[in-house]
Formats: structure tokens, sequence, C-alpha cells
């Protein structure tokens, strides 16, 4: 194999495919023209919850709070029979063992922010370190922050390099590469941190750390969605979409299940490949698939805010 | 390795999440049984008391029957708008003018679900498009024009202008209120009074809004509506108490009328058939021109006569754009009009059917790769999938002529003036579209085409303010804007 059609072949990034605001804006306003009613609704509402990352970001966590949080994704409404879990959760380092503990055999993942998260300004070693504490404690996915200083003032290079070393971190663990769209300012940038992340190792590329607004919208997730699949075409490869932030409504998560769908189709219409974070879409979601089994909707009160 | 395999990934777009039906309540829509003439603000009967049938072309149904106006009826509707002209509209102040279309306007917006249920039933058109497109823009012409009728002096200073008389107006079957609200709202804006034709497929959505007209209270003769065929269109072009023709539809009828008229004092304003060019460079945003040639060409089934049916691909770029286009056909809901999740509906009738037909073979014997979509097709009614013609030659008859359906000529060029000169190398220039990134050569390219309207890094973007028309065989005269004013009126001194 030539060195030049290898998969590790860094190319231009400078020269990522431009993206018209105008179009893209439209193109994802397109996808809420999309009815979904009936068995295609609880469908597609029991596949978001079944995305959802819960997350808790603060600095007053504690690991009562987490254990709490994570019985909540174990058992989002036992009301109610016949509702999956969430895909994982998410938490800050110090967090990870208590999380892993509490989840045991559940299967739902337990991801933690890294690289001094939501900034990410610190020297590329303490960001290795703080990976590889994460992972040591049992993280199975890793969101890292990139360095959007070092993005914006072009030095790509750096960029590139800091995910490398991360994901080289990471062993096992899935990463997630977190933009910070709402830093980036176009959806050139986007792009290109898209391709920039992707081709530096990302398992996942994800807008935004919630710190930040505006964090995830439809047309951000869309021009992230079509550089995964421009790259699955030039590399094979699959990468998952995370889109964080600003999502809380039910009909809004199922705008993104119908983009995933017609964008990507079938293959990452699961949680291995697609995941929201959020922390209150949960309810939403649990209140709509009430509502839909049974035809009326129940107050809030009746869904535990952890 | 990853590279070698790229040529056999596919993205799997058959989801197992898959989305319910989601029908538009039918009976949201009256229809009446048999709709006769609207002549002189009442319903007439024909006088040859003949009526033909209007069918659903999604399902072959039979929907109501309409009168078909012999020309004792064209002549009846030219002297109703003769006397309301020469009685009331021309002397009336014009800002009350302006009122009564102002009432129009909002009373299309008050009707607009029942109006896109019966363009979706009558035309075949899907119902997000008859909603979100159709019926708010006919409003929005009305809206535009009933604004002018006072503000004239304000249009061309220092003229004095007046009307022409009475209008004879012919549409067409693609966009049915849409053309009834460009024809008549700057018509009776101006000062004229109107006897309009619309389709013989698509006759409902301009009877519904007769029924509006008349309630709205606009004086008696002011608008007349019609019904029939091209015997019926033959009448009004050929009726010699008329001022002004203005026609929508294939060029061949327009040469017809242009014969017609010739030396008679008839002004004329054609809007004719096109095949427009949508160029792509390697600079584009490929992924929104990829989307902007989709809604160019599907957009109303390809029945647009400003779509964009022939697609310009810079060679570089050739491949990876036919790819993008063949994923994203795959993800166009072909079916049921009034389903709100469809995006391709009906072909209009059978006629135009057997015509796109036509050039499916023609296309394939001339040696051009067909591709459709993998969608399955509803057993009645008139469908075509979604096509692509790759490997299209500049010489190719699907390449030059107009084709009306949802079927993409693709073409591939090198250079900026190769282009042009290939884009230009047509009898029509109604349309064209631009797809860089740099704007210096959208500028260089807009300005060289020759095409009535060319968008730039997007397409089929309409609005009232707007003129609209063609270069060539696609007709002269423009509608919309302050453009379409001056062919409703004469300029004095």
């Amino acid at each position: 194999m030539k060195r030049s059609e290898s998969l590790f072949a860094i190319p231009d990034f400078s020269l990522s495919p431009r993206i018209d605001q105008v179009g893209a804006e439209e193109r994802a306003s397109r996808f809420t023209k999309r009815s979904i009613k009936k068995e295609s609704k609880l469908n597609g509402l029991k596949l978001v919850l079944n995305m959802i990352d819960l997350t808790t970001l603060e600095g007053k966590d504690t690991e009562g709070k987490v254990r709490q949080l994570c019985y909540k994704a174990m058992h989002p409404h036992d009301a109610v029979p016949g509702i999956p879990t969430v895909a994982a959760i998410c938490v800050y380092p110090s967090m990870v063992k208590v999380a892993k503990k509490t989840l045991g055999d559940s299967g739902i993942k337990v991801a933690s922010v890294v690289t001094a998260f939501p900034s990410g300004q610190a020297p590329r070693d303490v960001k290795i370190r703080d990976t590889k504490f994460a992972v040591n404690e049992g993280a199975d996915e890793v969101d890292m922050v990139i360095s959007r200083g070092k993005f914006h003032a072009g030095d790509y290079n750096f960029v590139f390099d800091e995910i490398a070393a991360i994901k080289e971190a990471c062993g096992d663990a899935r990463l997630k590469v977190i933009l910070e769209t709402g830093e980036l300012g176009t959806f050139d940038k986007v792009r290109r941190a898209s391709d920039i992340a992707m081709q530096a190792g990302a398992d996942f590329i994800k807008t935004s750390t919630g710190k930040i607004q505006p964090a995830a919208t439809m047309p951000v997730t869309l021009v992230m969605l079509e550089a995964i699949r421009d790259f699955y075409y030039k590399t094979g490869r699959m990468v998952g979409m995370k889109p964080a932030g600003g999502i809380s409504k039910s009909k809004l998560a199922l705008h993104y299940l119908v983009m995933v769908k017609e964008v990507l189709g079938e293959d990452w219409l699961n949680n291995h490949w697609f995941r929201f974070g959020a922390s209150s879409l949960a309810n939403d979601v649990l209140m709509q698939i009430v509502k839909e089994k049974t035809g009326v909707y129940q107050a809030a009160n009746y869904f535990s805010v952890d | 390795m990853a590279k070698a395999k790229s040529n056999t990934l596919k993205l799997n777009f058959d989801t197992s999440w898959s989305y319910a039906p989601a029908p538009e309540n039918k009976s949201a829509a009256t229809i009446k049984k048999q709709y006769d003439l609207f002549i002189n603000g009442d319903w007439v009967k024909p006088s040859g008391n003949k009526y033909f049938d209007t069918i659903n072309p999604a399902n072959e149904e039979k929907l109501s029957e309409v009168a078909d106006a012999n020309m004792a009826d064209v002549d009846a509707a030219v002297k109703a708008a003769r006397n309301a002209y020469e009685k009331i509209w021309k002397k009336m102040p014009a800002k009350e003018r302006g009122k009564y279309i102002f009432r129009i306007a909002r009373m299309i917006q008050e009707k607009a679900r029942e109006l896109a249920i019966i363009e979706s039933l009558d035309g075949g058109k899907p119902i997000r498009e008859s909603r979100d497109f159709d019926v708010p823009t006919a409003a929005n012409h009305f809206f535009y024009y009933a604004g002018w009728a006072d503000k004239l002096d304000y249009a061309f200073p220092n003229r004095l202008s007046e009307p022409l008389g009475v209008a004879g107006q012919i549409i067409p079957w693609n966009f049915p209120l849409l053309m009834a609200a460009w024809k008549i709202a700057p018509a009776i804006a101006t000062g004229n009074t109107v006897v309009l034709k619309p389709a013989e497929t698509t006759s409902l959505t301009a009877l519904k809004l007769a029924e509006i007209i008349q309630e709205s209270g606009l004086p008696e003769g002011v608008v007349n509506i019609v019904t029939g065929a091209g015997a019926t269109g033959a009448a009004i072009v050929n009726h010699p108490d008329i001022n002004k023709i203005a026609f929508t539809g294939s060029t061949e009828v327009g040469k017809i009328i242009q014969r017609a008229i010739a030396g008679t004092n008839k002004k004329a304003t054609l809007e004719l058939g096109g095949k427009a060019a949508n160029i792509i460079f390697e600079d584009a945003p490929i992924d929104q021109a990829v989307e902007g040639v989709i809604n160019g060409i599907f957009f109303n089934q390809g029945h647009v006569c400003c779509s964009g049916s022939w697609l310009y691909v810079q060679e570089s770029v050739a491949k990876e754009v036919i790819r993008k286009l063949k994923d994203r056909i795959e993800s166009l809901i072909v079916g049921d009009p009034l389903d709100k999740n469809t995006d391709i509906g009906a072909i209009n009738s059978r006629q135009q059917l057997e015509t796109i037909d036509k050039y499916l073979n023609i296309g394939k014997k001339e040696g051009a790769e067909m591709y459709q979509s993998s969608c399955s097709l509803p057993g009645k009614g008139f469908w075509c999938r979604p096509t692509l013609f790759t490997n299209v030659a500049q010489s190719n008859r699907i390449a030059q002529e107009e084709i009306f359906g949802p079927v993409l000529a693709i073409l591939t060029f090198r250079t900026d003036d190769e282009v042009i000169e290939k884009a230009n190398n047509s009898p029509y220039g109604l349309s064209a579209g631009v797809w860089t990134d740099k704007g210096s050569k959208i500028f260089n390219m807009t300005r060289r085409m020759r095409a009535g309207v060319v968008w730039a890094n997007t397409f089929n973007k309409f609005d009232p303010s707007s003129p609209f028309g063609g270069y060539k065989e696609s007709g002269f005269g423009r509608e919309g804007g302050l453009h379409g004013l001056l062919p409703y009126l004469n300029l004095i001194n």
C-alpha cells in the first residue's frame, strides 16, 4: 500500500470542504417537517431514550448524586414496563469509580469528560494524565475537548497531535472528541475540526460541552453528520455522533433521529453510533412514552428528577 | 486498504425505524360534485351543457366534473369583463381597488388548509409543497400587488399610466392556484379586468379561488373564470375584445398564440418552457449544492418550467456529486400526495407520464446510464421514480429538450468558458443556477448566462417582489415585482 493511500495520510485540513450556511440551515429545517406519528413515534422515543448519555457535570457533584443518577439510568421509569435504559452516564473523572460500581453489570457505559474539560486550557501531559486516570478508574468512554485556541490560530497539527495522543492514552476506551462548535464561529470551521478529529482517531465527534451557548443545533449536527459520511466513504471507517446541550424536548430529539436516518441510514441508528448528551431530555421522553401508551399526559411529578 | 474498499461501501437507507403514514385529512376540504363557469360574479351553466371529469392523478378516481366553456361562454365572460372594466373597475379610486385585493389575499390565508388539500388532490403534488409553498406564495402575490394598486405613480415616476382593458389569461397545470395569483393579482391591481382559464387537469383551486372572489365582494365581472381545454383557450386568444394575452405553458402553444395575435392590437406576455443549466464548480459547497440540485429537479415532480433539469458538474468532483445524488434520492419518499412525509407525489396526468416515459426510453437509447431510486410505487395512478441520467452528451435529446418530470441529465465540464458556452447552447433561457464558494466567479458566471433568473448557491427561490421571465424561446415579459406591473399598463406622456 502506498503511503498516500493510507488511512493515516494526513490531509491539508485548510482544504476541508466549504459549507454554505444558508443551504445547511435550509436542509436541517427540512428534517423538522417529517411527521412522526403512532408506532413510529413510540419506537423513535424508545430509541432516543436508549441513546442518551445521562449527564451530570457540576462542581457540586457528589457520590450521592452520581449514585442516584446511575439508578435512574438503569430504571428510568419502572412504573411502566418495557422501557429501555439509557446508553451511558457521563461524569467527571473523580466520579467514574462510583458510577462504575453502581452500574455494575447493567450494560450501561460510563463516560468521563477529560482534558481539562470544559476549557481544555491545560498542558498536554496534564490532559494525558487526566485521561489515563479516568480510564484506570474504569471509564468505558472518554469525552475530550479540543484546543479551540490553537485551532483558531490555525495550528491544526497541534490539535491533530493532541487528539492522537489522547486516543493513545484511551487504550480500549472509546474516544469522543468535543469540538465546542459554539466557539468555532462558522460551519466551515466545524467541518474542518470534524475532519481533524476523525482523521486523528476519534470514535465519536461531539458538538459541545454544554457549558457554552449555542450548544448543539440541528444545522451544526448536520454538518458533522455529513463529515462522518464523507469520512466513511473515504476510509471505510464508521465514526459516531453525539450532539450535546440544548436538546431537552422529545420532539426535537425525534427531529435529530430523522436527520440520522436520512443522512447516514440504518447503521448509525443505534446507541453504538449515535448519542444524545443531555440531562433533562430523558424525563420528557418518558412523559411522551407514557402518553403514547396511555393516551394521557401525566404530571411531571410522576417522573423522578434524578 | 480502506480506499480500495470505498467502491463497495454503501449506506443503508432501508431503516428499521420508519415513518408511519401521516395523511392530511381529506374531509377538511369541500369539493362540489359539479362546477359551472364563473362569469359576472355568478355561477353559470355552460351553454353547450358539456362537462368533463377532473381526476386525482394519485389514484385515478374522479374528484368532480367541470364545465367545458365554448366560444359563446368565452364571449359572455369577455362581455362581463368589458362591462366591469368600463363601468366600475377603471373608474374606481386605486386605493379602493387595493382593498379588495388585500381582502382576497387574507381570505386565501384563511382557507389555506382547504386550498392546499385540493391542490394536492387535483394535481398530485405533495401536501408539504402545496401547504408550505403554493398557497402561501399565492396569498403573498395578492398582498404584494394590492400594495402597488395606489402607488403606480411611484412605480413609473413622471409617467402617467392607464390599464389596458380586458386581459385573457391562460395558465398551466403545474402550479394551478399560484399561477392564477401570478396572473390575476397584477392585472386587477393595475385596473384591468380578467378572463382566466385554468388548465383542464387542474381547474379546482382556480374555481375555489372564484368562490373566494365571490365571497370577497369584488365587483361582478372583474374576474371571470372559464374552464375548458385547448379550444376554450383558443376562443380567449382569438376574441376580438381582449386587449392582452398572458400565457404560461409550453413553447409550442406559445408560438401558436403569437401567430394568432399577429396583426392585432393585443399585447402579450408569454412564459414558456425551459431547460435550466445548474452548474456545480469544484469549489462549491458540495453537500448544499447536491441538496440544491435535488430541490431544483424534484420539486413538484419536476413539473417546473424553471426546474434545474440540466446538471453540469466540473469533472474533478463529478464522481462525488453523483454518489451523493444517488444516496440522496434513496431518502426521497414517493407516494400519497396527501401524506405529510411525501417528497414526490404523482405525475399530473397520464399524458405527461407518457411524455416522461418516452424520454426515459430516448435517454437509454442514446446510451446514457439511467439510475432510479429503489422506492416502490403505488399500483394505481401516475408515478415516476426519481431518475438520474449520467454519461449524458450535449447532443443527447434528454440534454436539450424539456422533459417536465423528475428526470435529471448529468453532464461534466472542465473550464468556466466551456460551461458557459454549453449552458447557453439551448433554445431556452428561463433560469439557471451556479454553485461556487467564490464570489467573483458568481458575478462572472451570472452576467454571462442568458437566462431570466440565475440563482447562485440556491435554486427555485421565488418571491412576489422578484421578476420572473425568460430569454429566447422561454418567452418574453416579466411577472412579479415592479416589472410585473408594466405588461398590464400603457405608459402615456
